[in-house]
């Protein structure tokens, strides 16, 4: 099978793990969400207009900075909380070259069974 | 999330001759390019050499999962799991699934690879969904060349 383009390292791959997993929740993937509008937030907009306390909010945004997705400035005495999409789009272009192995594996399939 | 891969094609070819090259092990090792030690046993690992030009070093292990005659293959291993330095066995393995089904033009094949995330897959978000546009001209090529070879 094509190999040339994957990725040899197993700790970036772990990292496309961690990625998924932490969008892998609807709170987390709700607040990302909403940051990935650009505009960087407090723990108090965050909190606003969910049922969620600011604890269970703050737990999240941890997984999510963790990723790598989100991160965090100070800005007076509160933080805000901004988007990163670096990491997701990381995780699309391995996603894509595993698809696109996919593919070539697949149309050697097609032959075989065609001939 | 939803980090998997999903692959739709319809082959022009009789349901019973897609299930054989799927699952015996030669002929999987044809088009999949590795030379497997053995045939493909349900629970059991599958070992054998990586075929394709310049990746001869690279050992092929997967551990087959499911052998439902002319419906369901599956196996997990590990997606990236190339380098010979790097032990991969302590690393979460993601699923690999080969549906069939019989249609009036021939046989549809399913293929899907989940698992990246570890996560379960009602828990995944449809935004991330994979989308395979090159897969698409892939399926054409496929329906001309199948239907003039029957």
């Amino acid at each position: 099978m094509s190999r040339s383009g994957r990725d040899t390292s197993a700790a970036k791959r772990r990292h496309h793990a961690a990625v998924c997993a932490a969008l892998g929740d609807e709170t987390r993937l709700s607040l990302v969400t909403t940051l990935s509008g650009g505009e960087p937030r407090s723990i108090a907009q965050l909190t606003g207009g969910s049922k969620m306390t600011r604890q269970a909010i703050t737990k999240h945004l941890r997984v999510l900075q963790s990723a790598g997705i989100v991160h965090s400035a100070r800005a007076g005495r509160e933080s805000l909380f901004g988007f990163d999409p670096q990491p997701m789009h990381e995780l699309q272009e391995y996603l894509g070259r595993v698809s696109a192995q996919w593919d070539q594996v697949l149309s050697r399939l097609k032959t075989l069974v065609e001939s | 999330m939803n980090a998997g891969i999903e692959k739709r094609i319809e082959l022009k070819a009789p349901l019973s001759r897609v299930w054989r090259a799927l699952t015996d092990h030669r002929e999987f090792g044809e088009w999949f390019r590795v030379k497997l030690e053995g045939p493909f046993v349900a629970g059991q690992l599958s070992q054998g050499q990586i075929t394709y030009p310049g990746y001869e070093h690279v050992r092929w292990q997967a551990v087959v999962q499911k052998i439902e005659p002319e419906r369901l293959f599956s196996f997990t291993w590990h997606p990236y799991g190339i380098d010979p330095q790097v032990d991969y066995s302590k690393e979460t393995p993601t699923l690999v699934e080969f549906r069939l089904q019989e249609i009036p033009s021939g046989t549809l094949l399913l293929l899907t690879e989940s698992g990246f995330d570890k996560v379960p897959a009602e828990r995944r978000a449809e935004a991330f969904r994979m989308n395979d546009s090159g897969w698409t001209q892939q399926l054409k090529n496929i329906e001309s060349h199948v239907a003039q070879r029957p």
